[in-house]
């Protein structure tokens, strides 16, 4: 196989994305402080503003839609803090990338062991 | 001289850590993943290591993408857990050594592995949820620890062939050390696990065991694969397992396996524990 090769479903977080998503991923990484999160819900449109984000990011950002928010450079552990802002945790998360229910979601991680 | 009595492999998701907070180690859905770790726990209370190498990544708590090292060493007298934004509790502080860390970066550094190194460092769940599973008092212990981490965040990371070649230099830095310390190295992470895209939930049972059949006797199999190889069949997270063979490169050739389990799912993550002893 070779590298080049795309995986189903994967974006590659290399530099090229990670130069994308900059601003997304500083805007979340900021989230590991309870103040940093307490301003972001007070006032989501300045704090966007505050860490430069491009219009595709904040409208994916306002959209809480995970898939948009990596094909805008975010990186999934930074996405996490965003996503536990509304406590939501990665089974949350896989469900709504892979369109399924939690439930849903659920049951087939655990099929997989079988 | 210092010896390393065994490597240890573990899971280190934040469920796991939530899991602990909540003391949930006889819910049905997380006894099969718990009742893995009292045997290793005994292991440990004979071997009576005292230092702990912790290989691991960090995401997103000590280090951002404004800087991102590819391999960083701890060398503080002690590391701090801190809020990672998602609800974990924050636990006690990890005692460090800091004359053991530099005589590793020197040892390691002079085998031509360039090394950041942080007298400052907060530890994420990458590292303190192993800890806690293997030493759930490990701050009445006051085991001594080692933070090593590698950056499995942002593409390129480093190849597994690299690491275990990392991990050879480092069983060499521990050999020389000039006290009688015994060592045990935690490679964390894994297994084959995928968090984000279409392909979120993604787990491959049949490579995960063949990893955990092949990194005991057979640990040079993988060093020919690349990171998107692991990737492909071991999910974009999955290739933690990079974590993996940096403890195994550092151990001997021959090891004795004393104890593992696997288990799966633990949220969206199959889990794999070994206890390997080094053999002379």
């Amino acid at each position: 196989m070779t590298a080049a090769e795309p995986i189903f479903g994967t974006t590659i977080f290399d530099g090229a994305m990670a130069v994308k998503g900059y601003p997304l991923n500083k805007m979340c990484y900021s989230f590991n402080r309870k103040e940093n999160r307490d301003a972001f819900l007070a006032d989501q449109e300045a704090y966007m503003d505050k860490y430069g984000l491009n219009d595709g990011q904040k409208q994916a950002v306002r959209d809480k839609i995970v898939l948009n928010m990596i094909a805008e450079g975010g990186n999934i552990y930074y996405l996490a803090k965003f996503a536990g802002i509304f406590g939501l945790n990665v089974q949350d998360v896989g469900a709504q990338q892979t369109g399924m229910t939690v439930e849903a979601f659920k049951e087939m991680l655990r099929k997989q062991g079988e | 001289m210092a010896r390393i009595v065994g490597g240890l492999t573990t899971s280190h998701i934040p469920a796991i850590g939530n899991a602990i907070a909540r003391e949930l180690f006889e819910d049905p859905y997380w006894r099969p993943f718990f009742d893995g770790y009292p045997p290793v726990r005994q292991w440990l209370d004979q071997v009576k290591p005292d230092i702990a190498i912790v290989i691991y990544n960090d995401h997103g708590l000590n280090f951002f993408l404004d800087k991102q090292p590819t391999f960083a060493v701890g060398a503080a007298a002690e590391y701090r857990n801190e809020d990672e934004g998602w609800g974990i509790p924050t636990i006690a502080p990890f005692k460090g050594d800091p004359a053991f860390s530099w005589h590793l970066i020197n040892s390691i550094v002079a085998d031509e592995f360039d090394l950041t190194t942080c007298q400052e460092m907060a530890v994420d769940h990458g590292f303190t949820v192993p800890m806690q599973l293997f030493w759930p008092n490990y701050a009445e212990l006051g085991i001594r620890t080692v933070p090593l981490c590698i950056n499995t965040v942002q593409h390129p990371l480093p190849s597994p062939k690299r690491c275990y070649a990392l991990g050879k230099a480092l069983g060499k830095a521990i050999a020389s050390y000039p006290g009688d310390e015994k060592v045990v190295i935690l490679g964390t992470g894994g297994l084959s696990h995928q968090l984000d895209g279409e392909r979120a939930g993604f787990i491959n049972k049949k490579f995960d065991l063949m990893c955990m059949e092949k990194i005991v006797d057979d640990p040079e199999y993988f060093l020919d694969m690349s990171i998107l190889d692991l990737v492909r069949d071991a999910g974009a997270q999955g290739a933690e397992f990079i974590l993996w063979l940096t403890m195994r490169g550092a151990l001997n050739a021959t090891v004795k396996e004393v104890h593992r389990n696997y288990h799966l799912p633990i949220s969206n993550t199959a889990t794999g524990l070994l206890c390997l002893e080094n053999v002379d």
